[in-house]
């Protein structure tokens, strides 16, 4: 049981050296479930809003409407404004 | 080059298959990299045990200085050819980078306490860190501080490129001031001066936070492009 101990007073540092190493994965996992939650919960919206699209009854399309009518999945809309 | 991966859609079906490469790539470097600290690093002749916040303080500093230029080169490339991806890598990088300098001063400060004496002084390493801290959460603010996106990633990307003359600053602060913290020990000229029975743990934990890094901007990276498709049906369904 003296090594645990030993290993755990930190040579007299343990107020200094375990605080760091604590506080060190309490900001990367909290970071990283944060960033998993925010992914997640988008792709949710994004998921049901691209179901919603689906699901919308075509509209008879005008001639000047057909340009529109090409599918268009991501590779402009990050830009679109 | 750069157009290849302008793309959204090609970026996620190129990167996706990445995220859980570096999930277990994290978990097992860290694992070792821990090991490494706790059980075959050595004491050191005058700090002893204290010595072991090394291994997550160096890390998270040079984290913290890598995702500043990190995302300083993603800002300038979305500012000068409008690359939209490249926003969005600099806008996932900032609060990485923010929580790794935080790290670093919290880390430093505890390990400033026993060896110098106090947790802070206001001195030229210590003050250039806390003013990247700074430019990471000003850079957050005023990007969200404007309705349009487009506009706040122009403006906040000026705010990183100017942040820039910030970065060596930092790095030389040691020898152009005289400073508690320590001069350079590991990249300088001559090689590192730190024992391979150190310098190794030191490498493993860094290699550990630096996918880490990679992939949390990953996930970070595919939220804001879910967010700008979410943004852009919503218009076009508000238009219709």
């Amino acid at each position: 049981m003296d090594a645990v101990t030993d290993f755990l007073a930190m040579g007299g540092y343990a107020a200094f050296v375990w605080p760091c190493f604590a506080i060190t994965a309490v900001v990367m996992v909290a970071l990283l479930v944060q960033s998993l939650a925010a992914l997640k919960s988008r792709e949710a919206t994004l998921r049901a809003l691209q179901q919603a699209e689906e699901a919308r009854p075509r509209r008879r399309r005008t001639p000047q409407a057909a340009p529109d009518s090409t599918p268009d999945t991501g590779a402009e809309v990050a830009r679109e404004a | 080059m750069f157009n290849r991966f302008a793309n959204p859609n090609r970026f996620l079906r190129l990167s996706r298959p990445l995220v859980p490469v570096m999930a277990w790539a994290t978990v097992l470097l860290m694992a070792a990299g821990l090991y490494m600290t706790f059980f075959t690093a050595p004491a050191d002749y005058q700090q002893g045990q204290s010595v072991r916040i090394m291994y997550v303080h160096v890390p998270s500093a040079w984290m913290g200085l890598f995702c500043y230029v990190g995302m300083a080169v993603a800002a300038a490339v979305g500012l000068i050819w409008r690359h939209s991806l490249a926003d969005l890598v600099a806008k996932a990088t900032a609060p990485i980078g923010a929580a790794f300098t935080f790290l670093s001063l919290v880390t430093g400060s505890l390990w400033g306490k026993p060896m110098w004496g106090t947790y802070w002084v206001w001195d030229a390493r210590l003050t250039s860190m806390l003013v990247l801290l700074f430019l990471y959460l000003g850079y957050m603010a005023l990007q969200n501080a404007f309705d349009d996106p487009e506009r706040g990633f122009k403006a906040s990307a000026i705010l990183v490129l100017v942040g820039v003359i910030n970065v060596p600053i930092i790095k030389f602060s040691v020898d152009w001031w005289n400073t508690l913290h320590q001069p350079a020990s590991v990249i300088k000229a001559g090689g590192p001066s730190i024992h391979p029975s150190m310098l190794w743990p030191l490498l493993v934990m860094s290699l550990a936070f630096t996918t880490y890094y990679v992939w949390v901007l990953l996930l970070r990276v595919h939220a804001e492009i879910a967010a700008s498709k979410i943004r852009a049906l919503r218009m076009r369904q508000a238009s219709a």
